[in-house]
C-alpha cells in the first residue's frame, strides 16, 4: 500500500495551481479595474462608476444565467433574447396599451417565458430535433411577435412603480437591479452545487446515456432547463423594460451573443471546466469594466465588440493552455 | 531493408504459384505491460481463402490491426509483403495503396448516404477535374456490382438495404480498392474480413461466400476472421487456430476435422480464480425472469436464487447480450421480472424503476454508458447515494468525499484520490468506482455487462472479490459476458444461448472454461449444419 501513497508535495503544487485558475478571471478583472484606475484615477475610481456598472448590466447578468441551465445540461437556448425582448414588449404593450396592472403584466412575462421555454423542450424532446434548430426558429418567431404587437414601435410610458424598483431604487448606492442578478446567481449557485437536481442536471449535460441509466428522468430534466431558461429570460425582459420604462422591438436581441459570451468566460473561473453562477457574474463584470473603462479612455463604440469577442477567446485559450489543451467537455 | 516508398512490383516471382504474397513472422506485441501477441507467424498464399479463428481476446484482432497500421509491434517483428519487407508500424493509407484492403466488423459505411457516396469515400486516387461525374460512377458501380451477381442500386441509401447487403458493399468496396491498388493492376490483392458474419442469417452467409469465391477466381487472397468452425471448413483453404496471442495451429482445411479445429480453438488453460461453489447460498427465489424477449432475445426464462452469480453467454449476435438491459428497462422489451415480492411488467420498466427497486446496473461501455470521465471519482461515486448524503443545507461535499474515501480503500482504487477526474484513472480502476457505487446501493440484483473488459489482471481480481463479497451478502448477480473463462471462474451457473434462444445451461462440475466454449460453438455449427441440410434438399 505504501508503494501508492501519493507524495504530499506534487499534490500541494498541484493544488495551487487549480487555485490559481479558479481565480485567475477574478485576478484578471482587479488588474482591469487597476489599469483603468491609475489611467483615470479622478473619473473610473467613483463609486458612480461602479454603481452604473454593476446596475446596467443587471439584465446581461439574469440573461446569461437562464441560458447557462440548459448550456449544464448539453442544450443551446438561441431562443433566450428573443424571449427577453418579446417579454419586455409584453409588459410594455399590456401595461400601457391594454392597462394591466403592472404586477399582473411581470407576472404574465415570467410565465410567457416559461411557455416559450417548454415549447422548445417539446419540440427538442417529442421530436427529437437539435436544440439549436428548434430555440432558433422558435426565437425567429417571437421576434416576429414582437414586432407585430408593437406594429414595430418603440413603447414608452411603463408604470413607474416598476421603474422604481428595478433603478431608481437604490441599496448601498447601487440601483436595486444588481441585486435581482446576484439573487439570481446566488440561487442558482445553491442549486447546482448543494441539491439532487442540480447534480442530476450536471451528469445529463456531460453524458446523457450515463444519467439515464443510473435512473434519471433525463428528458424531464431537458425539459425544466428549458423552462427554467425561459422563465429567467422572461425576467431579464421585465428588468429590461424597468431599467428605461419602455421597449423597443430590437436593440434587446443583441444582448444574446454576449450572454453566451459570459456563460463560456464564466465557464473558465471558479468551477474551471464548467459552466457556473458565480463565474458568469465575474465574467458579465470583467466585461462591463473592460469596455467601461476603455470607453472613458476615448475609445469609440465599436470597442464593445472588440472586447467582447476579444477577451472571450483570449480568456478561454489562456484557460486552456492551463489545462494543457485538454479537449473541452461541457457537453 | 528496402526502400518503402518503391513499390517493388518486379520482385515478384510470377511463375510460382501458389506463392506467399504475405509474410508476418516474429509478431510481438504489447499493450501496456501485457503481451498480447507472442512470437506470430502467419502466411497468406496467391489466390487462398486463409480463416483465421480464435477465441475472444486470443490475439485475432490485434494481428488484423498490426497488418492495417493501427497498432505498432515490437522491434524485430517482420511484415513482407509482395516478397518486399515493410518498414513498422506500416502505414495505413501505404498498406492499402499496396493492395491490402480491410472490411470491418462494422462495415465502416454511413447509413443516411447513398451506396455511390460510401463507395467512392475512399476512392482519393482517381483525379476528377471537372469534379464528380454520377452518371459514370453510377454506371461502373453497377458494372461492378453485376459481375459479382448483384443487383444494388447505387442511388439507395444505405440504411434501406437489408444487412447482407450491407456487407455486399462494403465487401465490394473493398474489391474496387483493390483493383485501384498497385498490386490490383496486375490482378491480384489481399482482402481482409474481420468478422463480417455474426449479424448476418445462415443463408445470407451462403450468399456472401458466393461472393468471396467469386472474389478469389479473380486472382485476390482472402483472410477471413471469424468465430464460426462451419463457416471456415465450407469456405477456407487454410486455417489457422489462435490462442492466448499465440498462432498454435496452421491446419489445410481439407485434411482437418470440426472437432479438431475445435480442442485447438479452446486448448487448456489453467484458472486463476475459482469461485467456492460448496458454500452454502440462502435458499429461496430472490429474482425470476419470465418471458424475456427484445432486440435478438426471443424468449428467455430464469430464477435466481439471493447469492447465487448466473452468467448469460454465447456467440456474438446471440441474443444474450440484450438480457441485462431488458431486466434493467434501459431497452424496451416485452416478459416479467419479480424482485423479491415485486413483479414488474418489463414492457414498462425503466431504469428509475429499476433502481428504486433494488436492482443495479454495471453496462459495458465504460465511457459512454457507465460513469463520466470529465467529472471527479467523487462526482461518479456518489452519484446514486446523494440522498443520503445531504445536510441542513444540502449536499454536503465533506461527506461525499468520506464516501469515496471509504469506497477507494474498500476496492483499492488507485490512486486513491476522490477529487481527480475519473477518466484519468485506468479501466480497471475506473471499473472498481463504478461497481463500488452500484454495490454500495446494496442491490437485490446485481446485472452486469461484460464486467472487467479492458480491465487489466489484477484489477479483476480485486472485481471478482467484490462480486464474491456482494453475493455473500445475498445480492442475486447476472453476468453477460463473452469471456468464458471469466464467467467459469464466478458463475454458479450459465446460460449459454444461440439465435436468440438459451441452449444450454452448464453448472456444478460440468461448468469449466472448454465447457462453455464448446457449447457455443457446438451449438454454433449444428445450426449451420441444419441450415445447410435445409438448403441442400430444397
Amino acid at each position: 500500500m505504501s508503494a501508492t501513497d501519493t507524495p504530499s508535495r506534487p499534490l500541494a503544487s498541484l493544488d495551487i495551481k487549480k487555485e490559481v485558475e479558479r481565480y485567475a478571471l477574478v485576478l484578471g478583472w482587479i488588474f482591469l479595474i487597476a489599469i483603468f484606475g491609475l489611467l483615470l484615477p479622478d473619473t473610473f475610481l467613483t463609486w458612480r462608476t461602479f454603481s452604473s456598472m454593476l446596475g446596467s448590466q443587471a439584465v446581461l447578468v439574469v440573461l446569461a444565467l437562464g441560458i447557462l441551465i440548459p448550456l449544464t445540461s448539453g442544450d443551446f437556448d438561441l431562443s433566450a433574447a428573443s424571449i427577453l425582448v418579446f417579454g419586455s414588449m409584453f409588459l410594455a404593450v399590456s401595461n400601457v396599451q391594454w392597462g394591466w396592472p403592472v404586477g399582473l403584466s411581470v407576472v404574465a412575462v415570467v410565465l410567457i417565458g416559461l411557455i416559450a421555454g417548454l415549447v422548445n423542450a417539446f419540440f427538442v424532446l417529442f421530436f427529437r430535433i437539435h436544440s439549436l434548430i428548434v430555440t432558433l426558429g422558435i426565437g425567429t418567431f417571437l421576434n416576429g411577435m414582437t414586432l407585430w404587437i408593437s406594429n414595430s414601435r418603440t413603447v414608452s410610458g411603463v408604470s413607474m412603480e416598476l421603474v422604481e424598483i428595478v433603478v431608481i431604487q437604490r441599496l448601498f448606492g447601487v440601483p436595486l437591479a444588481f441585486y435581482y442578478g446576484l439573487l439570481v446567481a446566488l440561487v442558482m449557485w445553491y442549486m447546482l452545487e448543494f441539491t439532487i437536481s442540480g447534480r442530476k442536471l450536471l451528469f445529463v449535460g456531460r453524458g446523457r446515456e450515463v444519467a439515464r441509466l443510473n435512473g434519471v428522468p433525463v428528458e424531464r430534466v431537458r425539459a425544466i432547463a428549458f423552462g427554467i431558461s425561459g422563465g429567467l429570460s422572461g425576467l431579464a425582459g421585465v428588468l429590461y423594460a424597468g431599467m428605461t420604462g419602455s421597449a423597443d422591438p430590437t436593440s434587446g436581441l443583441q444582448l444574446l451573443l454576449p450572454a453566451f459570451a459570459a456563460a463560456f468566460l464564466g465557464a473558465t473561473a471558479i468551477y474551471p471546466g464548467r459552466f457556473n453562477p458565480i463565474g458568469t457574474l465575474v465574467g458579465v463584470y470583467f466585461l462591463i469594466t473592460g469596455i467601461t473603462g476603455l470607453t472613458m479612455l476615448g475609445a469609440d463604440a465599436y470597442v464593445q465588440s472588440l472586447f467582447y469577442g476579444g477577451a472571450l477567446v483570449v480568456a478561454v485559450s489562456l484557460s486552456q493552455l492551463v489545462r494543457q489543451r485538454q479537449p473541452q467537455h461541457f457537453a | 531493408m528496402t526502400d518503402p516508398n518503391v513499390v517493388t512490383l518486379a520482385n515478384r516471382n510470377p511463375g510460382e504459384a501458389p506463392a506467399d504474397v504475405l509474410r508476418m513472422s516474429g509478431v510481438r506485441m504489447k499493450f501496456g505491460p501485457v503481451e498480447v501477441l507472442k512470437d506470430v507467424s502467419l502466411t497468406l498464399r496467391r489466390g487462398e481463402i486463409l480463416g483465421l479463428l480464435g477465441q475472444n481476446g486470443s490475439g485475432k484482432s490485434t494481428l488484423i490491426k498490426v497488418l492495417a497500421g493501427f497498432n505498432s509491434p515490437e522491434p524485430g517483428s517482420k511484415v513482407r509483403l509482395w516478397g518486399e519487407e515493410l518498414k513498422l508500424p506500416l502505414d495505413p493509407g501505404r498498406i492499402r495503396n499496396m493492395g491490402v484492403a480491410f472490411v470491418h466488423q462494422h462495415l465502416a459505411l454511413v447509413p443516411s448516404l447513398s451506396v455511390a457516396d460510401n463507395m467512392l469515400v475512399s476512392d482519393d486516387q482517381k483525379v476528377r477535374p471537372w469534379g464528380i461525374s454520377w452518371r459514370a460512377e453510377r454506371a461502373r458501380m453497377k458494372a461492378l456490382f453485376q459481375e459479382f451477381g448483384l443487383d444494388i442500386d447505387p442511388m439507395q441509401t444505405v440504411d434501406t438495404l437489408a444487412p447482407v447487403e450491407r456487407a455486399y458493399v462494403a465487401i465490394v468496396r473493398a474489391v474496387d480498392e483493390l483493383r485501384r491498388s498497385d498490386a490490383g493492376r496486375a490482378g491480384e490483392g489481399i482482402l481482409v474480413l474481420d468478422e463480417p458474419t455474426p449479424f448476418l442469417s445462415a443463408e445470407d452467409v451462403d450468399r456472401l461466400f458466393t461472393l468471396l469465391r467469386r472474389i478469389k477466381k479473380t486472382g485476390a487472397s482472402v483472410i477471413i476472421v471469424t468465430h464460426d468452425i462451419d463457416e471456415v471448413l465450407s469456405i477456407t483453404d487454410r486455417v489457422a487456430v489462435m490462442r492466448d496471442g499465440r498462432l498454435v495451429s496452421m491446419m489445410t482445411t481439407a485434411d482437418t476435422t470440426r472437432q479438431e479445429i475445435l480442442d485447438t480453438i479452446v486448448g487448456h488453460a489453467v484458472s486463476l480464480y475459482e469461485r467456492d461453489r460448496s458454500g452454502s447460498r440462502a435458499e429461496g427465489t430472490a429474482v425470476t425472469i419470465k418471458d424475456l424477449s427484445g432486440g435478438r432475445l426471443e424468449g428467455f426464462d430464469a430464477t435466481l436464487r439471493a447469492g447465487e452469480v448466473v452468467g448469460v453467454t454465447g456467440l456474438i449476435g446471440s441474443g444474450f447480450a440484450e438480457v441485462p438491459y431488458l431486466v434493467f428497462g434501459a431497452d424496451r422489451g416485452q416478459g416479467s421480472l419479480t424482485v423479491g415480492d415485486k413483479t414488474v411488467d418489463l414492457s414498462r420498466m425503466t431504469p428509475g424503476m429499476a433502481c428504486a427497486a433494488k436492482i443495479s446496473f454495471m453496462p459495458g461501455d465504460r465511457i459512454h454508458q457507465a460513469g463520466i470521465g470529465t467529472l471527479s471519482v467523487s462526482e461518479n461515486a456518489t452519484f446514486l447515494a446523494l440522498s443520503r448524503l445531504r445536510g441542513l443545507l444540502g449536499l454536503s461535499h465533506g461527506a461525499a468525499t468520506r464516501a469515496t474515501e471509504s469506497l477507494i480503500e474498500e476496492h483499492d482504487v488507485r490512486p486513491p484520490r476522490a477529487g481527480v477526474p475519473l477518466g484519468t484513472l485506468s479501466g480497471g480502476n475506473q471499473q472498481k468506482v463504478l461497481i463500488g457505487k452500484w454495490l454500495a446501493e446494496d442491490p437485490m440484483l446485481l446485472l452486469l455487462d461484460e464486467p472487467t473488459q479492458g480491465v487489466d489482471f489484477g484489477a479483476r481480481q480485486k472485481i471478482f472479490e467484490a462480486l464474491d463479497g456482494a453475493a455473500a451478502r445475498g445480492t442475486a448477480i447476472l453476468c453477460a459476458s463473452t469471456d468464458y473463462e471469466q464467467l467459469a471462474q464466478i458463475c454458479d451457473r450459465v446460460f449459454v444461448f444461440h439465435r436468440g434462444r438459451p441452449v444450454a445451461e452448464l453448472s456444478g462440475a460440468a461448468l469449466t472454461k472448454d465447457a462453455i466454449a464448446r457449447a457455443c460453438f457446438h451449438e454454433a455449427s449444428d445450426e449451420a449444419e441444419t441450415a445447410t441440410r435445409k438448403e441442400m434438399t430444397t
